[in-house]
């Protein structure tokens, strides 16, 4: 039979370009860019701010209020002072305004999902698909849990646990906002947020939802800036909690610092999951796994799947479809609808991605990097996988936070779970079997908060994500999050689970 | 029994022989597919975006990789000579529009549709086979498929025994592909599954490699008699088969899509599954097609609309 000619303009095909406005961030709207504290919009006291940039362009995006100890004060004591009229509303009424707040996101769904990416540099079809969704039904679930408190396990009427200093990572701005916002509202707490340097934009617009829903004044305050302010905010007395999520380095600091104070704590820290393929897996969704484990968000997921464990009969053919499906990624501009890969969100996260792919490749694992041009302004890091790898090699032991898997092999269960637990880390971890008995064998001895079985990064507010060592404690999601902002009322020998 | 892993890409599926024992630890061998990914990678794909030039050009292969269909009961020759009419040219108002890859019709209606398509790039495929039930002798069988090729058929869709396949009888539907491919000469075999009979994604992928093995030269989703018929997730597992059968024989083979593929938007996303999953060496008639009968409908208008903006009511094309 003949071929017919094909005029799709190269012999591959090209989509056409298929960017989502940029226009619908509002970037120049009204408060952009100053503190939200007490349900006004104020510049910092001394007047300092800070600029954010886009990480796909450098373009600049926006100069941010950068908050100092007097504003963190003052913040801290808006949230006290709205803390007895919060607590003390039915928790149906809260109810409604989470509610409210959940409907009104998904309203603003694209604003907010083209504004996470000009700040953060993601793509679109993430922000689209996975952080806002994910972020709204993190607010709806614990809508529903507001005037249900009673049942959350911790007997009748349990107490807000107050103030709550919330500071969150710029991998995913809004999501963790809300994740700590949500539950921390139902509870009855007041919030004081701090968002990332590098990402403060999506959680000041969050704060100017929070206004037009008519949230009481000084419930949720957002107070933008570095680790200065960070720090301020985790000192400052006048915090019942602190929900951190952030580097393990930074973490060990906080616990320090709260040490021997009646100050609690939750800490959602780093990671470095194994995934583990057995010679049994379904080969094209682990292949579709593993690539979603370590590529989705360019890796920077403290729960990504950055150390692929593959039993040794299939290594090379679990590297060889890798590979081939890793050249069919699209790396560039965030805003365009069919980018699989967007920017590094940060030149100083880039500049620590290159340096540890660098010591990989002087350490002798077999560095392969996909063919896709960069382009040529802002922060980029081609998707990048070592073979090759040894337990003790650095890239298997540290926390990359970018697109760039190590593969070990494993011989036998036994090794796959010695290997996957050695790491000081301990937040989550991939079995890809056709087994069910070995899932749960695994499950069982993995020190991970969570295991995923034939799927990766999959998250739900109903379920509880947390980490064990190093990677923190505490719990987000489900019940077991909700009680990171309760006490129970009376003294009923601690919490019952 | 073979280990549950992909077979080496060394070895050459097509020589395992005769015997239903290899071929069945061939078969059982083949790594599963595990629903919940699958169906979420399909899904996935379909978010692509199309605009501009990809959707123009992308309407117009869809066009080109339609089997236009007619499968009723109450087919007659003048419907049928009317449906090559609008194979040969699907818009009379503009020239430009490509003609379809091919009619496909009964095996009694095959000699009207080759005398209306001589000379022409549009061929003619039948159904044969017992479609589409499949439920009958070998023999009336093969006569189907013998008479349909001698009237003129370049193309036969046959559809497999899934009583047998279902039961694991694989050597039975493999020996049955054969002995039709024997009977097809220089005719295109595009062999049907009726994904929709065999339930799952595991079966998909036993019955895609099956066919593969036997000579199949397309393998080919449904009847369009059954439902659930050209489902995403189907499609995808089916174009997995047949790129590792390429990658592990250097042969490549096509895959058709059929049933239930209704708008230009569900065809694009077929045509997205196939570049991303196989690569654009497969957007080509001869190794891809979608088999559809009101499809082009929506073709024509969504390509009427790109150059007009206005998408304009069904009257503004030729229904058949």
């Amino acid at each position: 039979m003949s071929r017919f000619p094909l005029d799709l303009g190269s012999p591959g095909w090209e989509y056409a370009p298929a960017p989502e406005a940029r226009t619908v961030a509002r970037l120049d709207a009204g408060a952009q860019g100053r503190l939200f504290i007490g349900g006004t919009w104020q510049d910092a006291a001394d007047g300092a701010t800070f600029p954010t940039h886009s990480p796909a362009t450098d373009e600049h995006l926006a100069d941010v209020a950068l908050a100092g100890g007097t504003d963190v004060d003052r913040a801290v004591a808006a949230a006290r002072a709205a803390l007895p009229a919060w607590s003390g509303l039915p928790g149906a009424e809260r109810a409604k305004l989470l509610f409210r707040l959940a409907r009104m996101l998904q309203e603003r769904a694209r604003e907010f999902a083209v504004l996470e990416v000009l700040d953060n540099g993601k793509p679109i079809r993430e922000t689209r698909d996975f952080d806002v969704p994910t972020a709204a039904a993190h607010l709806f679930h614990h809508a529903g849990w507001a005037d249900k408190l009673d049942h959350a396990g911790l007997g009748p009427a349990p107490r807000p646990v107050g103030v709550v200093g919330a500071i969150v990572p710029w991998n995913f701005p809004l999501l963790m906002l809300a994740w700590k916002v949500a539950p921390a509202l139902a509870s009855g707490s007041t919030v004081v947020l701090k968002p990332a340097e590098t990402t403060p934009l999506t959680a000041l617009r969050f704060a100017e939802l929070c206004e037009q829903a008519d949230l009481p004044p000084g419930v949720l305050n957002v107070v933008t800036g570095a680790g200065a302010t960070g720090a301020a905010l985790v000192r400052h007395p006048g915090v019942d909690k602190i929900a951190f999520t952030g580097s393990t380095a930074v973490g060990k600091d906080i616990q320090r610092t709260l040490a021997g104070t009646d100050r609690r704590l939750t800490l959602e820290l780093g990671g470095k999951a194994a995934n583990i393929v057995f010679a049994d897996a379904p080969i094209d969704e682990t292949i579709e796994g593993i690539v979603d484990g370590i590529f989705f968000n360019q890796g920077h997921v403290c729960c990504a799947g950055s150390r692929l464990l593959v039993e040794e009969p299939v290594h090379d053919l679990v590297v060889e479809r890798l590979t081939r499906r890793i050249g069919t990624l699209r790396l560039g501009d965030p805003l365009d609808k069919n980018t699989d890969v967007g920017a590094i969100n940060s030149p100083a996260q880039l500049a620590r991605i290159r340096e540890l792919a660098d010591v990989g490749e002087a350490e002798g694992a077999q560095r392969w990097t996909a063919d896709c041009p960069l382009p040529e302004r802002g922060n980029w890091f081609p998707p990048t996988v070592f073979t090759g790898v040894s337990q003790s090699s650095r890239i298997a032991q540290e926390e990359i936070f970018g697109p760039v898997l190590s593969v070990l092999t494993f011989r036998t269960p036994d090794e796959a779970v010695t290997k996957a637990n050695n790491t000081p880390y301990g937040l989550s971890a991939g079995i890809w079997t056709e087994k069910g008995a070995r899932i749960l064998w695994m499950a069982d001895r993995l020190r991970a908060g969570v295991v995923w079985a034939n799927t990766f990064n999959r998250f739900d507010p109903a379920s509880p994500f947390g980490g064990v060592k190093e990677s923190g404690f505490g719990r987000e999601g489900g019940r077991q999050g909700l009680h990171a902002y309760l006490e129970p009322s009376a003294d009923r020998g601690g919490i019952d689970g | 029994m073979a280990a549950l892993v992909l077979p080496d890409l060394d070895v050459d599926p097509r020589t395992l022989g005769d015997g239903e024992a290899a071929l069945t630890a061939f078969l059982r061998g083949l790594p599963g597919v595990d629903r919940v990914g699958n169906e979420r990678r399909a899904a996935q794909l379909a978010t692509r975006s199309l605009k501009q030039d990809t959707k123009r050009a992308l309407i117009d292969l869809a066009i080109r990789t339609v089997d236009l269909t007619t499968l009723e009961g109450a087919d007659t020759p003048a419907r049928v000579r009317s449906l090559c009419a609008r194979a040969l040219r699907p818009d009379p108002a503009d020239a430009e529009v490509p003609p379809v890859a091919a009619v496909c019709v009964y095996p009694d209606l095959v000699a009207t549709a080759a005398e209306a398509v001589a000379g022409s790039s549009v061929r003619v495929a039948a159904v044969a086979t017992a479609f589409p039930s499949g439920r009958a002798s070998r023999t009336v069988k093969l006569t189907d498929t013998r008479e349909a090729v001698a009237a003129g058929a370049d193309e036969i869709d046959m559809v497999i025994d899934r009583g047998a396949f279902l039961s694991g009888r694989y050597g039975a539907v493999a020996d049955e592909i054969r002995a039709v491919k024997e009977v097809c000469g220089d005719a295109h075999l595009k062999v049907i599954l009726e994904t929709g009979e065999l339930a799952t994604y595991d079966n998909v992928r036993r019955a895609s490699w099956l066919a593969l093995i036997a000579g199949a030269d397309t393998i080919k989703t449904s009847t369009g008699k059954v439902s659930p018929a050209a489902t995403h997730p189907v499609a995808l597992v089916m174009l997995q088969a047949v790129r590792d059968f390429h990658l592990m024989t250097g042969e490549p083979r096509g895959v058709k899509v059929a049933g239930g593929i209704r708008t230009t938007k569900d065809a694009l996303r077929h045509l997205v599954l196939v570049n991303e999953t196989v690569g654009a060496d497969w957007l080509t008639p001869d190794r891809y097609r979608i088999g559809a009968s009101g499809l082009l409908t929506d073709l024509l208008l969504q390509r009427q609309k790109l150059r007009t903006g206005v998408y304009g009511s069904a009257d503004r094309v030729t229904l058949d």
